[in-house]
């Protein structure tokens, strides 16, 4: 076998500049398809931890029906004590069993109307226990924009105000508002609150509401009791997500109605932001680079090749007229096609890592939406690299089979008489 | 025993509609440690013999047997373990493979026919490239020799194997005179010293006189048969 390598090489040598513009093509591609799965999945990656650690979290939990009526927020549709009670119970048993689960956080979601004492319009708010929030969607702090960023996020009587609201009705930290709101029975509550700071929006649900504790929302409502909308769950590692998911789902559905019916459902993030539409567009056109590249490799060496047995088709005469077997000649070479897809690879892959690493050190920083100066941080896995080599080397390999099966069933003769 | 027995030997081509008879029902003997030599004009069949016996092409009609064995029904891998084990080849065109050595030249069909321990190549290699004349020559590139020098690396080349028998197609053609008589010394000197037989075609009558059997092939028939130089072989 090293034989063959060694004769290989030489042959490929022979030709050099047929075969570094081979390898640079092979190069190119292995470049273009590395540095775009890094920087689109660097900027998936980003786009989900955004939208997972600063609204939604990484599960949600709701009562059956919540999700598909939740555009006009319905009160009616909320988990009561004993339901939340099993959450939470099903949550901790999952906890204790694979230490999955980060934290958990009880909302209430509602629709009310916002003033200024001169001016009024409609506000979607997200009512939560501040500790409990903090803890399941870290990111939310960050996203107050005036005002002060607190550990605890708010007290009780505060309000953190979309940005648009606050611009639209002028409203600014310290200023005092009223909120209004009608309950699930129809009856309509109001109660002051005094803005804390400006909630900065995001792109996907709830990345326009204002904030405020579940107390007041309570207290607004006329809630006696539990009653909880949305449980938001946090995992410590999102590889967990589909396993959380399913134990979650297998423990809440024995859970049924006096119709049979399951009480609740149960969502990953993927379900509830249309970014995961996004997020497989970005896989889908990986898909297609990658298809992309496999068709250079394919293409580039399956001409080289079937012009390096053209070009020998009087040396591949000799040696099978000296007595090579045909299994060796195909071995040359398939050999040949195998090496310049492991030189193009080499390259390519040394050139894609440098270049990540370049554009880490430039900290290039970009828009996405109405948020700015996101840092693009590339990054590549190993098995995503292994993958691409692995790739390119079969499609080497595979690209020279052809020719060399030609090579390998030439007649001597005939390849001996070929000027 | 004979080396190469053929027995009403004949081999037609199917040229679209047309059969051309190559070679037409021959008969011939040739010993062992022979110099043998297939003349006569261009499409006399003098190729299609040598390639018959060279297990390339396999006959029509007839029988034909080489270093004791038939080989007019091998298969293409069985030829080719034949080829490697019994027979050398020296072309017209030196036909060395340019990105290899002189050394790796010759070392080829041990190495990737025979597949031979490293040291018996390197010392059989050696020996066969001193026989030849080229010695000092291994390292260099099938370019940077001449064509007489070549030709020498095929003979050896040919040789290393052990073969019973070496086959020359117009060894000749691509050499001057001299270098031509030199190489035709060179072959004559290798079958004395490895009692090899040597059958080559040629049409070049300086090359013909140092043969010492001599067959003449006429539109695809074996018309006579001459001895020279007191052969007295066949």
């Amino acid at each position: 076998m090293v034989n063959i390598i060694k004769i290989a090489a030489r042959n490929l040598r022979r030709y050099l500049r047929r075969t570094l513009l081979t390898s640079a093509l092979i190069t190119l591609g292995v470049v273009a398809v590395l540095l775009f799965i890094s920087i689109t999945g660097s900027f998936k990656e980003m786009m989900v931890g955004q939208i997972t650690d600063s609204m939604l979290g990484h599960i949600q939990v709701h009562r059956k029906g919540y999700l598909a009526s939740i555009d006009n927020l319905p009160l009616n549709r909320n988990l009561n004590q004993s339901q939340v009670a099993k959450v939470e119970e099903i949550l901790r048993d999952i906890d204790r069993d694979t230490d999955a689960v980060e934290s958990f956080s009880m909302r209430i979601k509602l629709g009310a109307m916002f003033s200024n004492y001169t001016e009024t319009t409609n506000i979607r708010l997200n009512t939560v226990i501040p500790e409990q929030e903090v803890k399941t969607v870290p990111l939310l702090p960050d996203r107050i924009i005036k005002g002060q960023k607190k550990e605890a996020l708010l007290q009780k009587g505060e309000i953190l105000v979309p940005e648009l609201i606050a611009n639209g009705m002028k409203v600014k930290v310290g200023d005092s508002v009223v909120l209004v709101a009608n309950n699930k029975d129809g009856s309509v509550n109001g109660k002051t609150f005094t803005v804390s700071g400006v909630l900065e929006g995001i792109s996907g649900p709830g990345g326009r509401d204002g904030v405020i504790h579940l107390d007041d929302a309570r207290e607004l409502l006329r809630i006696n009791g539990v009653e909880i909308s949305e449980i938001a769950i946090r995992l410590k590692n999102m590889d967990h997500l589909s396993m959380v998911f399913s134990r979650l789902k297998a423990g809440l559905e024995p859970l049924r109605d006096k119709k049979d019916r399951s009480i609740f459902e149960v969502h990953t993030w993927e379900k509830l932001t249309p970014f995961y539409n996004i997020a497989k567009m970005i896989d889908l056109m990986t898909f297609f680079i990658k298809i992309m590249l496999v068709a250079i490799v394919l293409v580039s060496i399956m001409n080289v090749m079937i012009m390096a047995v053209y070009e020998r088709i009087n040396e591949i005469g000799t040696i099978a007229a000296i007595g090579t077997l045909p299994g060796k000649i195909m071995a040359l070479f398939v050999t040949e096609g195998f090496l310049l897809g492991v030189l193009g690879t080499a390259a390519g892959t040394v050139i894609s890592l440098i270049s990540i690493a370049l554009i880490n050190a430039a900290e290039i920083t970009f828009n996405f939406g109405r948020q700015s100066d996101l840092l693009l941080a590339p990054v590549i896995g190993a098995g995503d690299v292994i993958t691409i080599v692995l790739i390119v080397i079969a499609i080497s390999v595979l690209a020279s089979l052809q020719p060399a099966f030609k090579a390998a069933r030439m007649d001597p003769i005939t390849a001996l008489r070929h000027v | 025993m004979s080396l190469v027995t053929a027995d009403r030997l004949e081999k037609t081509y199917q040229i679209d509609e047309i059969s051309v008879n190559a070679i037409r029902g021959v008969n011939f003997t040739i010993e062992p440690a022979s110099f043998v030599s297939f003349v006569g004009p261009s499409g006399s069949g003098k190729s299609t013999l040598l390639n018959m016996i060279g297990c390339l092409d396999p006959p029509t009609n007839g029988s034909l047997q080489v270093v004791g064995r038939d080989i007019t029904r091998m298969d293409r891998k069985q030829a080719a373990r034949f080829r490697g084990e019994h027979i050398g080849f020296v072309f017209q065109d030196f036909n060395l493979i340019p990105v290899l050595t002189v050394f790796e030249n010759v070392e080829y069909p041990l190495l990737m026919v025979q597949n031979r321990p490293a040291q018996e190549r390197k010392k059989r290699v050696n020996d066969l490239l001193e026989a030849v004349g080229m010695g000092d020559q291994g390292g260099k590139y099938p370019s940077q020799i001449s064509g007489g020098q070549k030709q020498r690396v095929a003979v050896a080349r040919a040789l290393v194997t052990n073969a019973k028998l070496v086959l020359a197609d117009e060894p000749t053609a691509n050499l001057d005179g001299k270098t031509a008589n030199r190489i035709i010394s060179l072959m004559k000197k290798m079958r004395d010293e490895f009692k090899t037989t040597f059958i080559f075609s040629t049409h070049d009558p300086k090359v013909m006189q140092n043969a010492e059997i001599v067959f003449t092939l006429e539109d695809g028939k074996l018309h006579q048969r001459q001895n020279h130089n007191g052969g007295g072989h066949g």
